[in-house]
């Protein structure tokens, strides 16, 4: 069995599977039908000041070969969060680290997120690209300037491993990449969902109520790992890869692509076996080719 | 909860489009309650295709049935599996209806939402009633099943007037919560079906002051509470019908 841990920029994980933010609830809903001693880390779903009620229904439209989404962020806000949540995960899920999703209508409140959070998440994930939320998120990924200035905010507030999750639907990545790292930021994941349509052609109306959702599953793999591979390039820090991981060498195209780590989300709904899958593939995957450890796969790609 | 591998044990069209799905599954047929639902990964549709969540129909001796309307790419693919196919299935999920009950349970269902009503009828105790409507006799379904249960009457409505009462399935029940209250019995509500008719139900049980037990259909993505998707407004706020629901209170429920 080779080495299977790797460290996100100061965050531990003793596999290199985790879960995506949005599809994984607060870590505790999938118990009885997901093997948590694969897990290197659960990202819980997004958390602002208040709670936030989310979008109107429809929220979702499943497509062949992926699925859109508006949910629009719903969450009970980081007091519930702190109060509730993060102390039922710990007891429920004691050995797998906990990074906390923030997100925020300010730069502000983003830090005042982070903040609040202190010490009680493992790590934290910025998300900074949204699709579905106008007054957060997706603004602030989308202008390097601008992404600078809130991830320095949230560097200020926290201690904790800071990883910023980018947005795909950018002209040059490495831009953004640049952004974070001169602000601070100890890794990236990426990608998120990429913005989508789906219209019901007899009613002549768009299939989910917010029009517009975020794209996942399957179809997006290959453009996330041609994301995966230009920030890798343009980059030391650690990624955390995610988009279309339905089996191992989805997730092996990642690692060789120059990512750390990996997160499953789509795939889970339909398969919530997949942390196990993806993480056993790669293992077998690491001992077929004689790497000593899952870090070694990082970046293999023979040029 | 868990995600079971079963074993399709019977699979057998009743007409109308409506078939029975018998499941060996008996980790999940040993903790269902009357209201939960499973949700099925359906082996015809794409592997990355997101699964279909049925209501159960019955839950004993490790079996596991449930009754569906093919309506859809899901439903269409679920007819092609075959007895001695594995399908995996996430369950038992959800919140069900309460199976006490004070006075006579009034069984509300519309359509195939007669479904989770009749695994109810077979664990509550006492007098109940089924009220079955549709939009002709062939959506009446499962009488049969239901005439095997002791203690239950039935009181039929089709819109055609093909069997029983011509019309929505509320005149006979309004009939009979009429003749119940006139004697001062008291009874709850429970019912499953589409949303107008759940609407009809869950306003008389507020409106009576009685308890009503409403199970809410939304499309479904995760069906475990962690994405979000099938929201129904409550007092709450925005409730997920897989995890809070698909049973609620009718106090509760907001209606748009």
């Amino acid at each position: 069995m080779i080495d299977m841990s790797v460290n996100l920029g100061g965050l531990e994980m003793k596999s290199p599977v985790a879960t995506a933010s949005g599809t994984f609830g607060y870590g505790t809903e999938y118990i009885g039908a997901v093997d948590y001693s694969k897990l290197g880390a659960v990202t819980a779903k997004g958390i602002r000041i208040e709670p936030w009620p989310g979008n109107p229904m429809p929220r979702h439209a499943e497509v062949k070969g992926g699925l859109v989404n508006a949910i629009g962020l719903q969450g009970a806000g980081i007091e519930h969060f702190l109060k509730m949540t993060i102390p039922w995960y710990r007891k429920q899920v004691p050995n797998v680290p906990l990074i906390a999703n923030i997100w925020g209508g300010s730069i502000a409140e983003y830090a005042e997120v982070a903040a609040k959070i202190g010490n009680a998440a493992d790590a934290i994930e910025m998300n900074v690209s949204c699709p579905n939320v106008k007054s957060g998120g997706h603004t602030f990924g989308q202008d390097p300037k601008i992404l600078g200035t809130v991830v320095a905010a949230v560097r200020e507030a926290t201690t904790l491993p800071l990883i910023v999750k980018l947005a795909p639907n950018v002209p040059s990545i490495a831009h953004y990449v640049h952004a974070c790292e001169n602000a601070g930021a100890n890794a990236l994941s990426m990608i998120n969902t990429i913005p989508a349509m789906v219209i019901d052609i007899e009613k002549r109306r768009p299939v989910i109520a917010n029009k517009t959702g975020g794209l996942s599953g399957r179809c997006v793999h290959p453009a996330a790992v041609k994301l995966v591979y230009d920030a890798a390039k343009a980059t030391s820090l650690p990624i955390l890869a995610m988009g279309g991981i339905y089996e191992p060498k989805d997730a092996i195209e990642f690692l060789l692509a120059g990512a750390a780590a990996v997160a499953v989300g789509t795939a889970t709904f339909s398969n919530p076996n997949v942390v196990s899958e993806v993480y056993d593939g790669i293992a077998a995957y690491g001992e077929r080719h004689g790497f000593k450890s899952v870090r070694e796969i990082t970046g293999a790609l023979e040029s | 909860m868990t995600n079971e591998k079963t074993k399709v044990v019977a699979h057998d069209e009743i007409g109308g489009g409506y078939r029975y799905l018998v499941l060996e599954a008996p980790a999940i047929s040993a903790g269902l309650v009357p209201g939960q639902f499973v949700h099925i990964r359906v082996p015809a549709l794409e592997e990355s295709a997101l699964r279909r969540p049925f209501s159960v129909f019955d839950a004993a001796n490790g079996l596991v049935t449930v009754l569906y309307k093919t309506v859809g790419r899901g439903t269409s693919a679920l007819n092609l599996a075959k007895v001695g196919d594995t399908i995996e299935v996430m369950g038992p999920l959800g919140h069900g209806f309460p199976v006490k009950c004070s006075g006579t349970a009034l069984l509300v269902g519309g359509g195939y939402g007669v479904a989770p009503l009749h695994f109810l009828a077979r664990r509550l105790e006492g007098r109940k009633i089924l009220f079955a409507g549709g939009r002709t006799e062939g959506d009446l379904l499962a009488l049969d099943r239901f005439e095997r249960i002791p203690g239950v009457e039935m009181r039929l409505a089709t819109n055609d007037g093909s069997r029983g009462a011509k019309g929505f399935v509320t005149l006979p029940l309004d009939e009979t919560i009429r003749e119940l209250r006139e004697k001062g019995e008291p009874f709850e509500l429970f019912t499953c079906g589409p949303d107008g008719l759940l609407k009809a139900v869950s306003d008389r049980a507020v409106e009576l002051g009685v308890p009503g037990w409403i199970s809410m259909d939304r499309h479904m993505i995760c069906g475990v509470g962690a994405c979000y998707a099938c929201i129904q407004k409550t007092v709450r706020g925005n409730s997920r019908c897989c995890i809070e629901g698909p049973v609620f209170r009718a106090v509760d429920l907001v209606w748009d």
